[in-house]
């Protein structure tokens, strides 16, 4: 009975969209109802219309996963190759032409849309579409915006314009790199509930004391919870029974204070980066080695472009600011690769990042390597290499609008808090709201009979976040993180077996 | 190419059509007729093909432009061989080619005939024959889609983009499977408004429902051998009204539901379409007021007939094989241009015609002015290159096919007249032509040979010739999608 409960809750949904005429809510009350027929076939969470503008990479990405979870996408871009191919590939309309036209966004629909999402290449472009649609009767807006010298002040352009959410792709992709820098045995660490449980991925290597031993053994003694596992491209959850490997990828659930003594506890380094060699002066680099020069780390930034270096110079007097060309060999050498001991590689380039990662590596077997790959479709392929940690800029930036998307249908009636994807999209990291009519409440742990490769990670109860065992149990007004392989999970009680 | 996908979907169009076929078996049951059983045995092995077929599901449900071409093709070939079963099992059509040319003239929407005697046949394998019109209308592809989606992301839109008919075919709403239920609602609402207007007109219900079927799919299936002739003006009034309906895009019907009428009279190709049928309506008027009683009379039917061959329906309510040699020539012109994209309408569409024509007044332009730039719109949106290149290579392979077909089909012994209307009647999917296949003729006089040349040609009209020719181009890349299916 719950499920029909659920299926006619789309209702609400339905009327919410509904536009001015009549005889198009008639229709669209028919189309519940055929809804409502198929509902044993499919089951269809709410859908939001939302509109994207500038179709490069992080827009594709981000279309392809608003479709993926069942949204109305349109999409708009000045050339139309882009669109026909995306035509090709996703279940969504395009409009050609600008953004920043009337006739365009009208033609797109923005006056009934829920959400615009603007990520065309320029700021200025981005801010007028934004503010134009606003004006039009769009829901809600996000703009990227890119610009240090605008992101200042960010919050006085959001709230002028009536943003609903600035993204700055840069900004995040140097915040997760500094993370990845404070403990360099982490691959990749994320943030959850916001920021009292962190998710750290790490390679298990020979020096691990967590290798060739079932988790039941391991784990007991630790205050962390292993949700997610990599071996040869395969992720699957790890049981109680699973084994860890030598040189699989291990995803845990940790408090953030927990981190270091976690990775002291089970063998691996924790000694935090001394000096960085950053190559690439672009606008990550800028973040960057703002943030750690307050934290008194050393860096060495290599640019190839005389007015860029010098334009970095200036804003970080501390940092040391070299004009050169970063695949330069002697050059990396002579700056001392062999004594840093950590490189980022943030050209434009994906290859060249790759290339100077695994470079860097065969000179300095211990460094800690970070790598920006931006475009690069073949993750496997650059998966299989030993690069250490990647950066993934256009997944940062369609996770945050994810984030954002999934506030949205929360607040209209869907179950599901916010959704993290990690591990390179494979897994979902979900937060589940726990309510009255919940079946899974006053069960322990133990005794839930729960779907393969799905794993309770974290209860926040009253604002306290614990890692659960087996005798624990959902409380009524608890929130749950449950990480997965499953995607498309909508309700708590998905997760039952 | 994705094999495993192509057969999965196949197998899930021969279920649909065994689904399909249960209408036909309860009005088999209801008039208490024999061939309810070759009904039933045609399902029997429809489930059993379709199942084998959908048995395991493909893991990668990813299709490729060629992929939607060759499902929809193949998949139109298929369900009309298995359409046919019935008619022949139970020997109401004992020639199994005969009875391929009439559900493929059903599935088709085009109408044409090669019985001499409609009226021997039971209901049940009446009503069979009027309800393939009205799946072939919209398209059997797009109705599997309204209910599950086949195909992973954009594979949908090639799909739909090779069944549905028009230069440029695009979605209304984001999902191809909104879009596909929006659609066949219209398409739904309007018929069963139809079958009450007609019922009203003192027509039995069965007829209704069948009529309405052929105007609906603009196929042109009666249930008598006077084709409309015997029924009451109202009712003819009412089928030309509707046959004028369906022969529009039903973009138009969506935009009216949205309150956007604007859009609606800024549409070039429904101004076209109605600017040509109206004037050919009045010239036939006036040059053949005086084979009838009265002037309102002679609109009546020239309306009729027009609407009749414009949309490519085919219905008469006359024969105007014995027109004044004026309005033959309008009827063979107008029965070219057909209805608009995106109706149920065949033929060459008038978008095209537009584009044509004004692509042809840009080259002129452009002698007298070599440095001109001239850029060609409809509805105030520029035409892509692509679109245009389309356009200009459908119309030759369409003149060639016609002209081929032409050839072949003169070898049996008819006059020119005959064969070259029967040809365009099959290609542009209309059903009647002039001469012998005339609105009181048939293609019964065809040998087994020319039966199966217009089977093809209807086929070609229905799906746009290129899903149809691209079936027979060699596959160059097999070998490295093989690699990526794995």
């Amino acid at each position: 009975m719950a499920e029909l409960a659920d299926a006619l809750d789309l209702g609400s949904n339905i009327n919410r969209c509904a536009g001015s005429s009549p005889v198009i809510r008639t229709i669209q009350r028919l189309e519940l109802q055929a809804h409502f027929l198929f509902y044993f076939i499919e089951r269809t969470a709410i859908e939001l219309k939302i509109i994207v503008v500038g179709i490069g990479k992080v827009g594709y990405t981000v279309a392809e996963q608003l479709v993926a979870e069942g949204h109305d996408v349109t999409l708009i871009d000045t050339n139309e190759n882009v669109l026909n191919e995306a035509l090709g590939e996703l279940d969504v309309i395009a409009v050609g032409g600008t953004g920043a036209s009337r006739k365009v966004l009208v033609e797109a629909g923005v006056d009934e849309c829920d959400l615009l999402i603007a990520l065309t290449g320029s700021d200025e472009t981005n801010l007028l579409i934004c503010l134009l649609a606003r004006k039009l009767g769009a829901n809600g807006t996000i703009a990227r915006v890119r610009n240090p010298v605008y992101n200042e002040d960010i919050s006085l352009i959001r709230d002028s314009l009536g943003l609903s959410m600035a993204i700055n792709p840069e900004r995040e992709a140097a915040d997760e790199i500094l993370r990845i820098l404070k403990f360099p045995s982490a691959k990749n660490i994320d943030i959850f509930a916001k920021g009292k449980v962190n998710m750290v991925s790490f390679v298990a290597d020979k020096r691990c004391y967590l290798c060739g031993k079932p988790i039941k053994e391991t784990f007991s003694k630790l205050n962390a919870l292993a949700c997610a596992v990599e071996r040869k491209n395969n992720i699957f959850i790890p049981y109680g029974d699973s084994v860890i490997k030598e040189n699989d990828i291990v995803a845990v659930l940790v408090s953030p204070d927990e981190i270091p003594s976690f990775f002291k506890s089970i063998g691996l380094p924790v000694n935090s980066i001394q000096s960085t060699i950053i190559i690439g002066g672009g606008r990550i680099a800028h973040y960057l080695a703002v943030e750690m020069a307050r934290l008194k780390m050393k860096t060495t930034i290599i640019e190839r472009k005389p007015e860029e270096a010098e334009r970095l110079s200036y804003l970080l007097p501390n940092a040391n600011v070299i004009c050169g060309d970063g695949t330069n060999r002697g050059l990396l050498m002579e700056e001392g690769l062999g004594n840093a001991s950590a490189i980022c590689c943030l050209t434009g380039f994906d290859e060249e990042n790759i290339v100077l990662s695994l470079f860097a590596k065969s000179v300095d077997p211990n460094i800690k390597t970070i790598a920006k790959v931006n475009k690069l479709a073949f993750q496997e392929v650059v998966n299989s290499l030993d690069i250490g940690s990647i950066i993934y800029p256009k997944y940062i930036t369609a996770n945050q609008i994810l984030q954002h998307v999934r506030a949205k249908q929360n607040n209209i009636g869907s179950n599901v808090e916010t959704l993290y994807k990690i591990i390179d999209n494979k897994v979902e990291a979900l937060e589940f709201h726990v309510s009255e009519d919940s079946e899974l409440v006053n069960t322990t742990l133990e005794e839930m009979s729960l779907r393969n490769n799905v794993i309770i990670g974290a209860i926040n109860r009253k604002g306290k976040v614990f890692i659960p065992h087996g005798k624990d149990k959902l409380e009524i007004g608890d929130s749950v993180i449950i990480v997965t392989t499953i995607s498309g999970l909508s309700d708590l009680d998905d997760i039952k077996a | 190419m994705n094999k495993r996908m192509v057969t999965y979907i196949l197998g899930i169009l021969l279920l649909v059509e065994s689904g399909l076929m249960v209408l036909p078996v309860i009005v088999a049951y209801m008039y208490n007729e024999k061939i309810i059983f070759s009904f039933l045995i045609t399902i029997g092995i429809l489930l059993v093909s379709g199942l084998l077929l959908t048995f395991k599901k493909p893991e990668n449900k990813t299709i490729y432009s060629r992929d939607g071409f060759f499902i929809v093709s193949l998949g139109w070939i298929v369900l009309s061989l298995f359409g046919a079963l019935p008619f022949t099992l139970s020997g109401e059509i004992p020639n199994y080619v005969d009875a391929l040319f009439e559900t493929v003239s059903g599935f088709t929407t085009t109408g044409a005939s090669a019985l001499t005697d409609v009226e021997a046949l039971s209901k049940s394998a009446l009503f069979w024959r009027s309800f393939t019109h009205w799946v072939g209308g919209m398209g059997v592809l797009v109705f599997i889609m309204a209910v599950v989606p086949l195909a992973r992301g954009g594979g949908n839109l090639h799909l739909m983009r090779a069944e549905s008919p028009g230069p440029d075919v695009g979605k209304l709403v984001p999902k191809s499977k909104s879009t596909a239920r929006i659609l066949y609602g219209i398409y739904l609402g309007m018929t069963i408004v139809e079958i009450i207007l007609l019922k009203l007109g003192g027509m039995s219900f069965f007829e209704s429902v069948t009529l309405s079927f052929g105007t609906a799919g603009t196929g042109g299936f009666g249930v008598l051998n006077t084709s409309i002739g015997s029924y009451s003006v109202y009712c003819q009034g009412v089928i030309t009204i509707f046959m004028i309906l369906f022969g529009v895009n039903f973009n138009m019907y969506f935009f009216l539901l949205c309150g956007k009428i604007r859009d609606i009279f800024k549409n070039e190709e429904l101004r076209a379409y109605l600017g040509i049928m109206f004037s050919s309506i009045i010239i036939i008027t006036i040059n053949i007021h005086n084979m009838f009683d009265s002037i309102f009379m002679a609109f009546h039917h020239s309306a009729f007939q027009v609407a009749s061959v414009m949309t490519t329906t085919g219905y008469s309510t006359t024969d105007f094989d014995k027109w004044p040699e004026l309005s033959r020539a309008i009827m063979i012109i107008v029965m070219c241009v057909g209805g608009c994209a995106g109706s149920t309408g065949g033929g060459f569409k008038v978008s095209r015609v537009l584009i044509l024509l004004k692509s042809a007044k840009k080259e002129l332009k452009k002698l007298s002015h070599p440095r001109s730039v001239n850029v060609i719109t409809l509805d105030g949106k520029r035409i892509s290159d692509e679109v245009l290149r389309g356009t200009t290579v459908y119309f030759t392979i369409y003149i060639i096919i016609m002209i081929g077909s032409f050839l072949l089909v003169s070898i049996d012994k008819m006059d020119i007249t005959t064969n070259m209307t029967a040809v365009i009647a099959t290609l542009n999917n209309i059903g009647p032509g002039l001469g012998k296949v005339g609105p009181t003729g048939n293609f019964s006089e065809y040998t087994m040979f020319s039966k199966i040349v217009f089977i093809l040609n209807m086929l070609l009209g229905r799906l746009e010739l290129f899903p149809m020719l691209l079936m027979f181009m060699p596959n160059i890349n097999a070998k490295k999608n093989k690699i990526k299916n794995s």
